[in-house]
């Protein structure tokens, strides 16, 4: 209850903080909406020329864009600049007054700061799933609905894992900005429906850094497409990678030497 | 006496740029490893060949089928690598953090000093670009890139032209930062129409017709579709050379452009105590 109660001041601040400079707020909120019709060209000439990619059509196409924007909106929202902000307070040792504060550091941490405007992106997503589905002629049953929802809490999960484990580095290595430009960048190949990867990247892209997972398997949920035994994989492994996170989080703390030594 | 200056002046700026590129590149060593991160984080191209290939195999689009696109994607990401810059991302941290301050104390030009230190990169790249070009070459043969001897020599201008153009964009963005704190947004916005327009994400020519003739003459074409478009032997003498005489006019204009700008600004930048 304690942590839900700080978790609404920590966004009620950076809410306000926002909204002090509304310019700003509204320049880069139609920014981050021009990134993600910017990005759906290519996908348009695509399929200009074709029916369909490697038995994706239009509509479906349109909806693993959709889960990756809703996904990418959260991760540049929130995820991202909590830890970049805790990635500069190691580096000057100001981690130590989070670490003084009478509440979980990996919780601190990961609502450290919010960049708001980029919940744009999660209304764009939102809206190109709903557009995707109602092109695409199927109907969504409830099941379908409920486990692609599970399978984006899933998603959300692995995202904040793969970004703790990056952070927990940076007790180590220290500058590790480049990392999450990095990953970043990767992050962006899950824009494609996952049958466009073969080979050694759908090896990668499904159990290394699941990127297909995170955006396909919503996507084939709502299609009713998606097989138990993928849908449980996902999910499973979505939890074991916050274990594994969660566990080197609380070893790399015990790296942390404070600016002073 | 006017001579003795007309000739120590040249002098005075040649062992100055010498010192500059000599520190620059000392720089860019300095900053390998990040370097080679933002290596990796160009991978676009690639991303986008695996896509454009897995289209093609069944039936080329338009001209391109799978080799066409491999031979296109893996030039783009050498063009891009070759004349890439992060001068605005220097300069509107300088001028955020005051630290520009420094730099006008000095008995150079800022931009010239930029320049400089941008220059000094090029070596760096082209070490990073040449095993790409032997990979693309040992994997595709040489039949895609142009039979023309006028396109390889009009290639290194173009090259040039298109990391000018970068430069010169960077820097009036960046002289912009002196009037607006948020002048990146220009340049993020600059990105976002560059991704589609400069033939990054998709070769240009797949454009429609009416688009495709307005694209053909934006900057963004010049930054990047164009070297490839020469080095893969596209456009035919005529228009390959207007096109570099529209490439350099770009450079000349936006340069122009950053100068005033900048001189402009830096007034209103002392009046704040920066």
């Amino acid at each position: 209850m304690r942590y839900l109660r700080l978790l609404r001041l920590q966004l009620r601040t950076a809410l306000l903080l926002a909204l002090q400079y509304r310019l700003d707020f509204l320049v880069k909120a139609l920014l981050s909406l021009a990134w993600v019709s910017v990005a759906l060209v290519p996908l348009v000439v695509l399929f200009h020329q074709r029916d369909d990619i490697a038995g994706w059509r239009w509509p479906e196409a349109l909806l693993v864009v959709g889960f990756f924007s809703l996904l990418k909106g959260v991760l540049d929202g929130a995820i991202r600049p909590s830890l970049q902000e805790v990635v500069e307070r190691i580096r000057t040792g100001a981690f130590d007054f989070l670490l003084l504060k009478p509440a979980d550091a990996q919780f601190l941490v990961s609502t450290a700061r919010f960049e708001l405007w980029n919940f744009a992106d999660c209304c764009a997503g939102l809206t190109l799933i709903g557009y995707g589905l109602a092109h695409s002629g199927h109907r969504p049953t409830l099941g379908g609905v409920l486990l692609a929802l599970a399978l984006v809490g899933a998603s959300l999960l692995i995202l904040y894992s793969i970004w703790i484990i990056v952070v927990g580095l940076a007790f180590v290595a220290v500058k590790v900005d480049n990392l999450t430009y990095l990953f970043g960048s990767i992050y962006e190949a899950a824009r494609w429906p996952a049958s466009v990867f073969r080979g050694v990247l759908a090896f990668i892209f499904t159990f290394v850094i699941p990127l297909v997972v995170m955006t396909s398997f919503p996507a084939l949920a709502l299609l009713d497409r998606l097989g138990p035994r993928q849908a449980l994989g996902a999910v499973a492994g979505a939890f074991v990678f916050a274990a594994v996170a969660r566990a080197l989080w609380l070893r790399s703390v015990r790296f942390y030497t404070s600016a002073g030594g | 006496m006017s001579v003795a200056v007309a000739v120590w002046w040249p002098l005075r700026l040649a062992r100055l740029l010498a010192a500059l590129l000599r520190v620059g590149l000392a720089q860019a060593l300095a900053y390998r490893s990040e370097f080679i991160v933002w290596l990796l984080t160009t991978n676009m191209p690639l991303v986008m060949m695996l896509l454009w290939t897995t289209v093609a195999k069944d039936a080329p689009v338009g001209r391109f089928g799978q080799a066409q696109f491999g031979a296109y994607f893996l030039l783009t990401m050498a063009v891009r690598l070759l004349t890439g810059s992060w001068v605005v991302w220097e300069m509107t941290m300088e001028i955020r953090q005051g630290t520009l301050a420094r730099r006008l104390l000095r008995p150079v030009h800022p931009f010239l000093a930029y320049c400089a230190e941008q220059a000094a990169a090029v070596p760096l790249r082209l070490l990073i670009v040449l095993p790409l070009l032997v990979v693309m070459v040992g994997w595709l043969g040489t039949g895609q890139l142009s039979r023309e001897p006028l396109h390889w020599c009009l290639l290194p201008l173009a090259l040039a032209g298109a990391w000018a153009l970068l430069l010169s964009l960077m820097l009036l963005i960046g002289a912009l930062a002196l009037y607006w704190d948020s002048a990146i947004s220009l340049f993020e916005l600059w990105l976002a129409l560059y991704f589609v327009l400069s033939g990054y994400t998709i070769p240009l020519e797949l454009f429609p017709a009416g688009l495709r003739a307005v694209v053909t003459w934006l900057p963004f074409r010049f930054v990047l579709s164009f070297p490839v478009e020469l080095a893969l032997g596209l456009p035919s003498v005529g228009a390959a050379l207007a096109a570099l005489a529209v490439q350099w006019l770009y450079v000349l204009a936006l340069f122009v452009a950053a100068l005033t700008v900048f001189q402009r600004g830096l007034r209103r930048y002392a009046v704040f105590g920066g």
